[in-house]
């Protein structure tokens, strides 16, 4: 089976990750921009970060097979310093948007829920409708669905087709305001703080495909890029019927994020295998090892993520 | 006369485009003429392939070669959509001095994708102020990025016309490193230079120290200068290197008077090679040694 992740982290993963998702199926990565753990000073550490996700991470990740989709924006929790803010959003932003390979505006939205960070979150909308792309929405971690709510009331005010919002980083308390409202309802398998993979089955099983789909997240913290295809997994031996896990973790994905034309079944379905040896020999990733050819090795992980 | 490389893309691409593709680009070649640098024309240079596509040119014989008569070098074979109209809109600016078209080149760099980052550096050698680019070639070529690297260093003259020799030598060694063929470097043999034949030995030595194939087109640039343990290099791989290598050797090494006895001697061996691999394109398609 293939699978998308949706929502992961590359720079903050390593090349073995790289494999193992290769291995385990997953042929397109999609990420959004986010902070770095370490808050930005100036704009040209933004702008290096953005130019990365469009430059080098997405050659990084073709190196091993997979295709790898970015989306731009000022997340919440950077939003609150305000004159950093507004010079990403006049000077910077307006200029990624058009970059190949940007799937939506994202991920934006709440974290401590402050009027500034709505203020940012506003003029991302707008700069979606304009743009023409898709939104993924970061709901905060505190305050959950109040932030959920409150988003998707923003959205709608600035006129967005809750058809073209993914609401991400759901949970049982959350995803059937989203589903009601007509948004794209994304849960993250996160260890121990977002959703755990065995409460995700009991989601599929409640509340069935259609407008649900899951990622990682995964990033620099205690996480695990194999979330996709390992609750995948889980979902299988429990019962969830095979098309249902196929739209839960790869075509919902697709279809959400499609809707910006630059990611299509077409990048990776009928495209030759990848062939280091042929295509990439000798570059800087893979200097001095012996490429994979296709296959690859599997981690040795537990499938249950808690 | 013949027609000028902006005359050539923008032909080419009229008979490629559908119509609102063909007025979306000639609305964003007037602005960039008339406007100049400003935003729009940076935002046009990125969504150019959004609107247009990533198709193959799919250029005849007759329009590659009306290329190069347009300019010596310029080789859009593989070229595609987005990449010549790019390089349209680039052409399309209004040259105010040298320096501001150098500033224009680096800042469209600076936030560019992977794609726009190709477009201008295949670009390079059509602009208007060639000695203002050459830190930015050189830029181009430190890239860890393969495609990246092979707009500058592959199929394209600008290289070979304008940079130092210090710069010319990373390019020829880097290309080796990273497996990018010589063949398709411009003015390969010209640029050839005793300092660049010594570093290709050493680069040589190391591979062998580490018991790793070495591509029979590294000796190309050698032969010119071999002596003395140059001489010997040429000499190990001619007696006991595979065929393609043996074949890059001898078709080095001939040229050099200083080698005619090396040759002599292994004549039998030289001669089977070169009918095996009688030119350098040949060399450089043989499979790589494992």
């Amino acid at each position: 089976m293939q699978f998308i992740d949706p929502h992961i982290h590359m720079q903050a993963r390593t090349t073995e990750d790289y494999e193992a998702l290769a291995a385990a199926g997953v042929v397109a990565v999609l990420e959004p921009a986010f902070w770095v753990g370490q808050p930005r000073t100036n704009v040209g550490a933004f702008q290096h970060y953005y130019s990365s996700l469009v430059g080098w991470e997405r050659f990084r990740a073709e190196q091993f097979g997979i295709r790898h989709y970015c989306m731009m924006g000022l997340n919440s929790k950077e939003a609150n310093s305000a004159e950093l803010a507004e010079a990403v959003l006049t000077d910077l932003l307006p200029r990624y948007l058009g970059k190949e390979g940007v799937v939506a505006v994202g991920e934006i939205g709440f974290d401590d829920i402050t009027a500034q960070e709505e203020k940012v979150y506003r003029a991302q909308l707008e700069m979606a409708k304009e743009a023409d792309l898709p939104v993924c929405v970061h709901t905060p971690h505190r305050n959950k669905k109040q932030g959920t709510l409150r988003s998707m009331e923003i959205a709608l005010e600035h006129g967005i087709d809750p058809g073209r919002v993914v609401i991400d980083h759901n949970n049982e308390e959350t995803v059937k305001d989203v589903l009601d409202r007509g948004f794209w309802a994304a849960f993250t398998i996160y260890p121990r703080t977002k959703m755990g993979n065995e409460r995700m089955v009991v989601i599929a099983q409640t509340y069935g495909s259609k407008h649900i789909f899951i990622d990682s997240s995964a990033d620099w913290g205690v996480s695990d890029p194999l979330a996709v295809p390992k609750t995948a997994r889980l979902m299988l031996e429990r019962g969830v019927s095979e098309s249902a896990v196929r739209e839960i973790c790869y075509a919902n994905a697709l279809a959400a994020y499609g809707q910006s034309g630059e990611i299509r079944e077409g990048d990776w379905q009928g495209a030759a295998k990848v062939d280091q040896r042929a295509l990439f020999e000798g570059n800087s990733v893979l200097r001095g090892q012996e490429p994979r050819v296709s296959g690859g090795k599997d981690r040795p992980t537990e499938l249950v993520i808690e | 006369m013949s027609a000028t490389p902006f005359e050539l893309l923008d032909g080419w691409l009229r008979a490629r485009l559908e119509e609102d593709g063909i007025a979306y680009l000639e609305a964003k070649v007037r602005a960039t003429r008339e406007d100049g640098p400003q935003p729009a024309f940076f935002l046009a240079f990125g969504t150019v392939a959004r609107k247009l596509g990533r198709a193959d040119l799919a250029l005849t014989a007759t329009e590659i070669a009306q290329a190069n008569a347009a300019r010596s070098g310029f080789q859009p074979g593989p070229w595609n959509v987005a990449q010549a109209a790019r390089t349209l809109l680039l052409l399309a600016l209004q040259h105010g001095d040298a320096a501001s078209h150098g500033g224009v080149v680096d800042q469209l760099c600076e936030d560019a994708d992977l794609g726009e980052l190709v477009a201008v550096y295949q670009s390079l050698p059509l602009l208007p102020f060639p000695d203002e680019y050459r830190a930015r070639a050189a830029e181009g070529i430190r890239s860890n990025m393969n495609a990246v690297f092979e707009a500058v260093a592959l199929r394209n003259p600008y290289p070979s016309e304008q940079l130092e020799e210090l710069a010319w030598n990373q390019l020829v060694l880097k290309c080796l490193f990273v497996g990018s063929p010589l063949y398709l470097v411009h003015g390969i043999d010209q640029r050839a230079n005793p300092t660049l034949a010594r570093m290709l030995c050493d680069y040589a030595h190391e591979r062998w120290a580490a018991h790793r194939p070495v591509s029979p087109e590294l000796w190309r640039c050698v032969g010119s200068f071999a002596d003395g343990p140059m001489l010997a290099d040429l000499e190990r791989v001619i007696a006991s290197g595979t065929e393609p290598e043996r074949a890059g050797a001898a078709l080095s090494a001939r040229h050099n008077p200083n080698a005619e006895g090396v040759l002599t001697v292994h004549e039998a061996a030289v001669d089977r090679a070169l009918a095996a691999y009688p030119t350098w394109d040949a060399v450089a398609h043989a499979a790589p040694p494992r």
